[in-house]
């Protein structure tokens, strides 16, 4: 299998604070990869080390096999788009086109006018007065137009209405079926995430929480709801990720390995279940010692 | 042509849902031999989910012999689903009406009744697979 994109032990601190901790995963080539997690996990620094914009300084970031930031020959293989989706505003569309024409080596200007006008997109209007879908359009069509083995897209929907949304990850879709091309996608929309990705990249306080196929994960996960358990090991059970209890019973989501013991009751999950069990688990004990209330 | 709907409050997975609308589709006679399906891409644009969710299902129909992928032009159905002969079911349906009287006649609930199914049936499963297993040991 080609590996599009992998992190080993990948870290990046701003000053004291470590954004991006013992980072390691590999993604595989063709594949969409959901990045999820809560504001400050980690993901756009996660991006911006990937796009070779950020230098790491713990581990090793490759792209194709190549340190993005040490190697600038591998960024023609690269589409990125950042937060908001930033272009120059007084460019029109078509002058942007033009623009990433003379900017790139690699540039299919005919692709980006043909999407552009399937879409309906003005090309004579400054982009900055376009609507936000239209504008995120231009982005999409633009950093397409690089013809990328690799696109970062960094919460590409969270500020479109549904519709611009939905059509926006309609032309994702439809293009990507054309091109072949990896795709990693930062979001908070689970439910967009669950149809278009493949693949899933969770991060939570600058760590890799869980990385896998969507098929695996959805598979091997189970919620448990049986007799009050208090950390004893269970038959068919591989780690326990989120538990909750009642004086006599246990609601567990779990990862599960064989056949679960009998004494429970067995319900499928979503990917949802299982993206917001890895979101919530962990300690809340820092924060209540230091605001002094018991935990 | 027929045109894929998802259920996204449902729990089954995107490509099952796939498949399981090309076998209705047969199952109806919208769909004949010969009739193509709509292509990867198509899908992939109008229900804005991931390519290779439709090519697993596509891949699925094609092991299960229902269609057959011709490189470069699309999928196509090979044959049509039928049923199993009806005069079976009928029997098997004259069985368990007579069975759901008696359920009532002991005084069951609908819900009594779908439980115990439920649980007989993963019981039964469960203990056949182990006689099959023990029998191979």
């Amino acid at each position: 299998m080609d590996i599009a994109l992998e992190a080993v032990q990948l870290g990046k601190r701003y000053g004291r604070r470590w954004a991006l901790q013992g980072c390691s995963f590999r993604l595989p080539a063709g594949g969409i990869v959901g990045l999820v997690g809560p504001n400050g996990a980690g993901k756009s620094t996660l991006l911006h080390l990937a796009v070779g914009l950020l230098r790491p300084d713990a581990g090793d970031v490759r792209v194709f096999g190549r340190s993005p930031y040490d190697d600038p020959a591998v960024l023609p293989d690269i589409g990125f788009v950042a937060q908001d989706t930033p272009l120059y505003r007084d460019f029109t569309a078509a002058e942007l086109v033009q623009l990433g024409g003379r900017m790139n080596a690699r540039w299919d200007a005919a692709l980006a006018r043909e999407r552009l006008g399937q879409l309906g997109i003005p090309p004579k209007l400054p982009v900055g007065k376009l609507s936000g879908g239209q504008r995120a359009q231009v982005a999409l069509a633009l950093a397409l137009a690089k013809r990328p083995r690799l696109l970062l897209l960094d919460e590409p929907v969270a500020s479109l209405d549904p519709l611009a949304r939905r059509e926006f990850l309609q032309s994702l879709m439809g293009s990507v079926t054309d091109s072949g091309t990896t795709v990693l996608l930062s979001s908070h929309l689970i439910a967009d995430l669950e149809r278009a990705c493949d693949h899933l990249l969770v991060l939570r306080a600058s760590r890799v929480r869980l990385a896998g196929a969507v098929d695996d994960l959805v598979a091997t996960h189970r919620q448990l709801v049986g007799p009050r358990h208090d950390g004893e090991p269970i038959a068919g059970v591989g780690a326990v990720v989120r538990a909750r209890h009642t004086e006599r019973q246990s609601t567990l989501l779990a990862r599960v390995d064989g056949v679960v013991d009998p004494d429970w009751t067995v319900h499928d999950v979503t990917l949802e279940d299982v993206i917001l069990a890895y979101l919530g688990d962990g300690e809340t004990d820092t924060t209540r010692t230091d605001w002094e209330v018991p935990a | 042509m027929i045109e894929f709907v998802l259920d996204a409050r449902s729990k089954v997975n995107t490509y099952v849902q796939l498949i399981q609308q090309v076998k209705q589709a047969l199952r109806v006679g919208l769909l004949a031999p010969g009739d193509q399906l709509p292509k990867v891409r198509d899908v992939a644009q109008s229900l804005a989910i991931n390519p290779n969710t439709v090519l697993k299902a596509y891949r699925e129909l094609e092991i299960e012999g229902l269609v057959e992928g011709r490189p470069g032009v699309g999928t196509f159905v090979r044959r049509t689903l039928g049923g199993p002969p009806l005069a079976d079911q009928a029997d098997l349906r004259d069985d368990l009406v007579a069975w759901l009287r008696r359920a009532r006649t002991a005084g069951l609930t609908p819900e009594d009744v779908i439980a115990l199914v439920e649980t007989t049936l993963r019981a039964t499963l469960a203990a056949d697979a182990a006689r099959t297993e023990h029998a191979s040991a």
